[in-house]
């Protein structure tokens, strides 16, 4: 059905949005649950700042990465020269773009979990004789499961279906950085490939429902069980 | 000793709404001010809802910042604001029955009991110094042992009230907070956790500081009492003393007017059922013998029980008779006035042989009978209050 060609295009899709979310995630948890259960000066900067990707032209986004992951930009040289980590025209890159394009999705779901959490719980807890970090360990986190999954989830499918920062960021390199929506786009480009494109387009359909789905059946089957019902023995012992 | 001196303002930036009555729709008071040490196994804290009694005992357990103040537990500090002290939360020892219970959704029972249980670096705290707290012990006296497997969101709410109590035990706390622990409950329950909460007083010999609006409970509880009145501390003492002080009546007196009394078993009456008490004033019966001769127990005396008399009455149905002279009326205009009783001041029982001072009672009759029988001060009296008076809920055992 699809090529060996277009089988790698999806190979690469998965792998730059997976990326992208396990690095962002406990990023994402941290912002999360700052802005859900502290108070600190600048906190609607680091608001308004998180939700900038929502907001701004993907271009926008994917041009000051460029500016700043660039091996001459001023955070991209530092990685390279100190760990060998480059971005530039990179898969790395992709995974980048994706993950700050996507980055508002999962706090803002994760965040609202986190709120749902009853802070008396957490007051519970620190009464028993529990630290700040147990408390989160044992009480916050297993009771916003639910809702950090379905963070996760979506934004692994914001990230497969990312575009402009990408493209602006780090090009569209077949095998490198050409992932599924640029490798509909440079098919568009050339003529006669509709058949190429369909079969691309299918696939892309068929990954994002199937990421939405495998966060509504996740988030239901977790919330089912009763407020934050999930039976993993072992939490405390 | 428990020694409380501080002040904390509400609504500073940052700052969390920490009163747990606030979900009633009352706002809590602004300043929040509280002044008292006490000796007390058992200190309660009284006031009507929104008086500021909760956040008390949240400055106590370190979760409400106080802007200035002091807070020490058998001479252990865990707030001196002046000297920069303020323990976290979780370095205090104090153990916390919420309300609500709140048990943790995702555990079971076992698992919310062990939460407190499984840290390492606080040693057992137990004035008798027995050893520490074992899990077995404190299932078996709150009778959780079947309800252990099971996930505390399928609880009722007396069970888990129950496990709440047994979870901040598990904790071995140096001080057990206690905040309206029997609000939720309906009144089966209540009475059940009552007794249970006297056990635990009396078996574990922990402090407990304990929040309610409820005079049955903190008479039966309470050795002393802290009354709060919107948002300060107004009076600390002897719970006695606090409900039995005429100034005081605005802030304790919406609740029925009486008299609050220490007495001791004497004698058993097991073919009618009956138990006789000695107090200062006198002596009284009450039906029922499952009092134990020699325990004590606290009685609420409310002043409409209490009739009274010119003459010694006779063939009359009512129990307890006792002698004594009105000392003062209370007259405020209306149908009802309120008769000051002394009682026991010649008639002094051989049994009772404190030097204390003979007791008053309040009588609640109409200004009719008032008239009717010429009272005035100074005049002797017979204070008649019927056996069945005393019910449980007026009763409680006293350790």
């Amino acid at each position: 059905m699809l090529s060996s060609d277009e089988w790698a295009v999806v190979a690469l899709s998965l792998k730059v949005a997976l990326a992208s979310v396990l690095a962002s995630a406990p990023l994402a948890l941290a912002c999360a649950w700052l802005l859900a259960r502290k108070t600190f000066p600048g906190k609607t900067l680091l608001d308004a700042t998180v939700h900038l990707p929502l907001v701004l032209p993907p271009v926008v986004i994917g041009y000051a990465l460029l500016v700043l992951f660039g091996k001459q930009g001023p955070i991209g040289g530092w990685l390279h020269a100190w760990f060998g980590v480059s971005f530039a025209f990179r898969w790395t890159g992709a995974a980048l773009a994706a993950a700050v394009m996507g980055f508002p999705l999962m706090v803002r779901a994760m965040r609202l979990a986190i709120e749902a959490v009853p802070e008396r719980l957490e007051w519970a807890a620190r009464t028993l004789g529990a630290s700040r970090v147990r408390v989160f360990a044992t009480v916050t986190l297993p009771l916003a499961v639910p809702g950090i999954v379905v963070g996760v989830l979506l934004a692994f499918a914001r990230s497969l279906g990312e575009f402009g920062a990408t493209i602006t960021f780090v090009s569209n390199i077949p095998g490198e950085t050409q992932t599924l929506p640029l490798a509909i786009y440079g098919l568009t480009q050339s003529p006669g490939a509709d058949a190429a494109i369909l079969r691309l387009c299918a696939v892309s359909v068929a990954l994002s429902m199937a990421a939405l789905a495998a966060s509504e059946w996740i988030s239901r089957r977790l919330r089912g069980r009763g407020p934050a019902g999930n039976t993993r023995e072992g939490i405390v012992a | 000793m428990i020694e409380v001196d501080f002040d904390t303002t509400f609504g500073g930036a940052g700052r969390v709404q920490a009163n747990a009555t606030v979900t009633d729709g009352r706002r809590s008071p602004a300043r929040i001010s509280a002044r008292f040490t006490s000796q007390a196994r058992v200190l309660a804290l009284f006031g009507r809802s929104g008086s500021g009694k909760s956040t008390v005992i949240n400055v106590v357990a370190g979760l409400v910042h106080a802007d200035r103040g002091v807070v020490k537990v058998d001479g252990e500090i865990l707030l001196d604001t002046a000297r920069g002290i303020a323990l976290p939360v979780e370095r205090r020892g104090v153990g916390y029955v919420f309300q609500d219970g709140l048990l943790f959704p995702h555990m079971s029972v076992r698992q919310n009991l062990m939460y407190g249980a499984t840290r390492g670096h606080r040693q057992p705290v137990r004035e008798s110094g027995q050893g520490s707290v074992s899990f077995d012990e404190v299932v078996s006296l709150l009778g959780l042992e079947r309800l252990l497997e099971q996930r505390a969101p399928t609880l009722s709410g007396g069970e888990k009230q129950r496990v709440a109590i047994g979870r901040a035990l598990l904790s071995r706390p140096r001080l057990l907070l206690m905040d309206e622990p029997l609000a939720s409950l309906d009144s089966g329950r209540r009475s059940e956790i009552l007794r249970l909460i006297e056990r635990v007083r009396d078996e574990f010999g922990l402090r407990i500081i304990y929040v309610s609006h409820s005079i049955g409970e903190v008479s039966r509880l309470a050795d002393d009492v802290v009354l709060m009145n919107e948002g300060t501390a107004i009076a600390c003492g002897s719970v006695e003393d606090v409900f039995s002080r005429p100034d005081l009546r605005p802030y304790t007196g919406r609740f029925e007017g009486g008299v609050l009394i220490e007495a001791r078993a004497v004698r058993q009456d097991l073919a009618h059922v009956m138990t006789t008490y000695a107090f200062d004033g006198g002596e009284l019966v009450a039906p029922g013998v499952d009092t134990p001769v020699g325990a004590r127990v606290r009685m609420r005396i409310r002043a409409r029980d209490v009739a009274l008399a010119t003459v010694r009455p006779q063939g009359l149905s009512i129990r307890n008779v006792l002698p004594g002279v009105v000392r003062a009326i209370e007259d405020r205009g209306g149908a009802i006035v309120e008769v000051h009783v002394t009682v026991g001041a010649e008639t002094r029982p051989e049994s009772v042989t404190t030097a204390l001072p003979e007791r008053e009672l309040l009588s609640r009759i109409t200004r009719q009978a008032m008239l009717e029988m010429n009272l005035s001060a100074g005049q002797p009296v017979f204070a008649l209050i019927k056996a069945i008076a005393f019910d449980k809920r007026s009763m409680g055992f006293t350790a």
